[in-house]
């Protein structure tokens, strides 16, 4: 017993060094209400959603989000959105090819006289990226670098299951609503925008800089855009992304209404998939091993009792 | 444990206890093999290694009595561009002759059209021997039947890729293309 | 026990002919067969064989790993995502490697720990515990150098903490630097020279663990008793197979929590900042080693003074080196001749509060160093300004709306006013990191030395079978 408790604090306090890295300035993202249906030793990608999700991608954030870690052909994998077993081979499934040759990607390979030349996507070909460069996507987005989403949910949170996809949920629908957002002509004679805060301590006026947009869960420091108690900053930070998503702004293929949160669920999903698209293997061979090793351990437990009976310890 | 104790609740307590070890070590050994698995798996071809695995090839190009050598997947595949004399050759050999007899025309894939284009021979650029790379028009030597010659055993392929002469068993592989105009062909692996 | 009669027989006329000319099976069954091993020892103890297995399987999966990376800055990091996702179970086996680095730790210091507790290193085991801290450094090289391999953003940034802690040492410290990185700051040759080095070191971790196992059966195993073995037939089992199956069995639960990581949480002993690739422009803002090596950062950021002509920074390297460095010395340090704790009321006060603040260290080493633990009042309002007539004067608020309106006043008249917060006292990180810092060292350096000479030892028994006999009958446990 004595092990155990010892074990148990030792566990403890394990949980609190990891933990520990939370201080930052951003609000938690709780998981969406009800919670992931993928969380937890059994939980399971609800494969709609993932689909779903990757509409969402491909019409909204694809213009600007590359995911050069993917290729098309993971979406009909073993665990992917569009695996189709009848096509073990994810480069036949026609859903797949459709979706690579709707995009057009400079060819990687010379054509006979030298040059590169675009042509539809295929299968094992990488997700299309929007700008050939970084240069060139900072020069489109004004001077922000729209990350990398590959591995975005696991480059977010603490690494707990659904952290990286709740932090992509509540960030997409967590932009303060519009009629919140109140324009005053600024110092310099110029039209700035500003949020009024009357929470239980922070009161003031947060002033959005221009291209900017606030927003709660973004980790950052609005300090100096701060008009009110420097001890009390709201939450949050800037990023240059506007808000994207409003109701309807995709038309779903099976027909689910297009909500903002429906989307901002789905596009999370997706990403989720998308970050360990292994993670559905991995979760259902952990069951198998964890029944092994426990009898196993019972197995080795009354060897021990039987081999030690007749010793004294 | 002493020989001369022989009641029955201590035996029936060894048969136990051998039951309960033996049970120990089989499920120790078997999950050991189990776990052998993954690490011999990972060396198998991966995702990327196995969707990377086709290839479009312009044929207009080829002169005629030349070939193109492309690598997919890293491995050679020769296309090339018979000339009337050639063709005429691989198609008046007797099959029967040969020690691995197919026709030239089993050799070769229909044009979308249903036809035969017997200009254009798509062969692998393995050497059914030992997997060299035999030599062809670009390389100066044809070998005795006016095909391929594999410099390191000495197989002789005639036009059609046929094994003719040396320890080559089979003949130059076929692999799996089509075509997907008159003059692109897509070789897969 | 030491020079104790080998038992083996060989029995066909193959392993006699091999006996005669390698006796290697004679060498394993006479130190992990019949090995006499002391018949009280504890689940504490399986720790030993734990460690074993968790070496060889970060070895083991790291060669494999080995096979699929590519340590080039420009494709280390999406070939380290490849393996995760095309490679056949290479998700597994990556997970595997960085669950266990974890894992490996984790039996480690409760391995350190029981030494610690039980007098192990004392004579005659000095050697045996030097050997165990010279793997303990090992580890702690490997870890950091594998670390930097999957080239994400902690990956880049932490390995140039801590390199640049080379850089405090005087005179030789940037041409250390600029060796070790093989250039003015990390690059390609660096991710190269760590990765080959990465290979390396387990391989001389498995060496000194030989040597670790060789120093152990010269004067055989410590117990909880700390009382050395008088009576083999009495005192001692042979290890097969009482202690194959009692390892056996501790390995296996030991297994069960490392595969609960693996497949349900892999990625919470990490950092999620290491899942954006290495950005040499951008330093994550919070940024911590892994939490093993906690204790040791927060050792580094507790000392912010100099003490005489030694700068803090340099101080804080000395100190945190200083802090496995007297690991080595400790044989010599502990005066007490009762080796177990058991029997040391007082000493074994001070042990658990050793331990809690090695714990409590790594929770330092994980917060940010300025931020209160215990506040003592609230932070005020400072507004500092400069009259009209260039007078500079200060003045604290408590409330927000008084300091606006006296900063508003001071801008209304001319002058300069500016708003600040004056921070409350309050007692922070850095305080405990520092106090936590000082009962480290004076555990090791005052506590034990003085100690071992003042306490009187309790209950200790006269031998191993007497203290079986004693527990057993008084309190009818069968197992401990």
């Amino acid at each position: 017993m004595k092990l155990l408790r010892t074990l148990f604090a030792g566990f403890s306090a394990l949980a609190i060094a990891t933990t520990a890295h939370a201080a930052g300035g951003s609000k938690h993202a709780d998981a969406p209400e009800g919670g992931w249906p993928f969380a937890g030793p059994v939980g399971k990608l609800e494969m709609d959603s993932v689909q779903r999700g990757y509409q969402v991608y491909r019409e909204v954030c694809a213009a600007c989000h590359g995911m050069k870690l993917l290729s098309y052909r993971n979406l009909g994998e073993k665990g992917g959105p569009f695996y189709d077993y009848e096509y073990p081979n994810a480069n036949d499934n026609p859903l797949v090819k459709e979706f690579a040759a709707m995009d057009e990607i400079l060819d990687p390979v010379p054509n006979d006289s030298g040059d590169y030349d675009y042509r539809p996507a295929r299968p094992s070909d990488p997700f299309r990226s929007p700008y050939p460069n970084e240069q060139a996507a900072r020069a489109a987005n004004g001077g922000a670098y729209p990350p990398d989403l590959s591995v975005i949910t696991k480059a977010r949170g603490h690494g707990a299951d659904g952290e990286g996809a709740s932090y992509v949920y509540r960030l997409i629908k967590g932009y303060p609503d519009p009629e919140t957002i109140l324009t005053r002509e600024g110092e310099d004679g110029l039209n700035e925008n500003y949020i009024k805060f009357d929470d239980d301590k922070t009161h003031g006026e947060l002033v959005q800089p221009l291209g900017q947009y606030y927003n709660p869960y973004m980790p950052g420091d609005v300090t100096a855009q701060w008009d009110g108690d420097p001890r009390h900053v709201p939450y949050g930070g800037f990023l240059a992304m506007a808000p994207q998503l409003t109701d309807g702004r995709v038309e779903y293929m099976d027909g689910t209404e297009a909500t903002v949160d429906q989307m901002a669920y789905d596009i999370a999903q997706f990403l989720q998939w998308a970050g360990d698209p292994k993670q559905s293997q991995r979760k259902s061979l952990g069951l198998p091993v964890m029944i092994y090793l426990v009898l196993l351990s019972l197995l080795l437990w009354f060897s021990y009792q039987r081999i030690w009976r007749k010793v004294g310890h | 444990m002493s020989e001369s104790n022989t009641t029955n609740p201590e035996e029936i307590d060894e048969e136990r206890r051998d039951f309960i070890h033996i049970a120990t070590v089989a499920a120790t050994v078997g999950g050991a093999g189990l776990v052998a698995y993954p690490f011999i798996d990972q060396m198998n071809a991966a995702g990327d290694t196995k969707a990377a695995s086709s290839l479009e090839v312009d044929i207009s190009q080829i002169p005629v009595g030349g070939e193109i050598r492309v690598l997919i997947g890293g491995k050679p595949f020769f296309l090339r561009h018979r000339t009337p004399a050639e063709v005429a050759a691989a198609e008046s050999t007797p099959v029967s002759s040969l020690p691995d007899p197919q026709t030239d025309a089993d050799r070769l894939m229909p044009l979308p059209d249903g036809n035969l284009n017997p200009a254009i021979i798509v062969t692998s650029g393995s050497c059914t021997h030992l997997g060299c790379v035999p030599v062809g028009p670009g390389g100066g030597n044809l070998g005795d039947y006016g095909g391929w010659y594999c410099p390191c055993h000495g197989s002789h392929y005639d036009t059609s890729g046929r094994i003719r002469k040396g320890p080559a068993p089979t003949n130059l592989e076929i692999p799996d293309y089509e075509y997907v105009t008159a003059s692109v062909v897509k070789i897969s692996l | 026990m030491s020079g104790h009669e080998s038992t083996y027989k060989p029995a066909s006329g193959f392993t006699k002919w091999l006996d005669s000319r390698l006796p290697i099976i004679r060498l394993a069954h006479d130190s992990f067969v019949d090995f006499p091993t002391p018949k009280n020892l504890n689940y504490w103890y399986t720790f030993g064989g734990i460690l074993a297995v968790c070496l060889v399987i970060q070895i083991v999966t790291g060669v494999v790993l080995a096979m699929h990376y590519t340590a080039t800055v420009d494709q280390a990091f999406a070939s380290v995502e490849r393996i995760m996702r095309d490679v056949p179970f290479g998700w597994l086996l990556r997970y595997i490697h960085a669950v266990g680095a974890s894992m490996f730790f984790l039996a480690v210091y409760i391995h350190m720990f029981r030494g610690l507790y039980y007098g192990s290193y004392k004579a005659p085991r000095e050697i045996l515990w030097i050997l165990g801290c010279v793997i303990f450094l090992l580890m702690m090289a490997t870890a950091f150098l594998g670390y930097m391999l999957p080239w994400g953003q902690m990956s880049l940034h932490g390995a140039n903490v801590i390199i640049s802690l080379f850089g405090a040492i005087p005179l030789v410290g940037e041409a250390i630097q600029s060796w070790l990185l093989g250039g003015p700051s990390i690059g390609n040759q660096t991710l190269q020279r760590f990765f080959s080095l990465h290979y390396l070191l387990p391989f001389m971790i498995a060496g000194v663990v030989i040597l670790h196992i060789w120093a152990l059966h010269v004067p055989g195993n410590n117990n909880p008793t700390g009382v050395e073995v008088q009576d083999v037939e009495k005192d001692t089992v042979p290890f097969h197979p009482y202690y194959t199956v009692k390892d056996g069995f501790a390995i296996v639960v030991f297994l069960i929590i490392f595969a609960a990581f693996v497949f349900y949480l892999p990625n919470v002993l990490g950092h999620a900042d290491n899942y954006i690739e290495a950005n040499p422009l951008v330093t994550p803002a919070h940024i911590v080693p892994e939490w093993y090596l906690l204790p040791f950062y927060a050792i580094l950021r507790a000392i912010t003074f100099d003490i005489g002509p030694i700068e803090a920074k340099l101080l804080g390297v000395i100190f945190m080196f200083a802090a496995i460095a007297v690991l080595f010395v400790l044989p010599w340090l502990d005066t007490a001749k009762t080796k177990s704790m058991r029997y040391r009321p007082v000493a074994k006060q001070f042990f658990f509060g050793f331990v809690a603040s090695c714990l409590l260290l790594g929770w330092c080493g994980a917060m940010n160093p300025d931020d209160p633990i215990i506040p003592m009042g609230e932070d005020k309002l400072l507004v500092e300004f400069t009259n009209a007539d260039g007078n500079i004067g200060s003045r604290p608020f408590d409330g927000y709306e008084e300091a606006a309106a006296f900063r508003a006043e001071k801008q209304a008249e001319g002058g300069v006013a500016s708003m600040s917060i004056q921070k409350a006292p309050a007692f922070r990180f850095i305080h405990l990191a520092q106090i936590l810092t000082a009962y480290y060292f004076a555990y090791f350096l005052v506590i034990l030395p003085i100690l071992g000479l003042r306490e009187k030892p309790k209950g200790e028994p006269d031998s191993i079978h007497k203290a079986v006999l004693g527990q057993s009958s008084a309190q009818a446990v069968p197992a401990e």
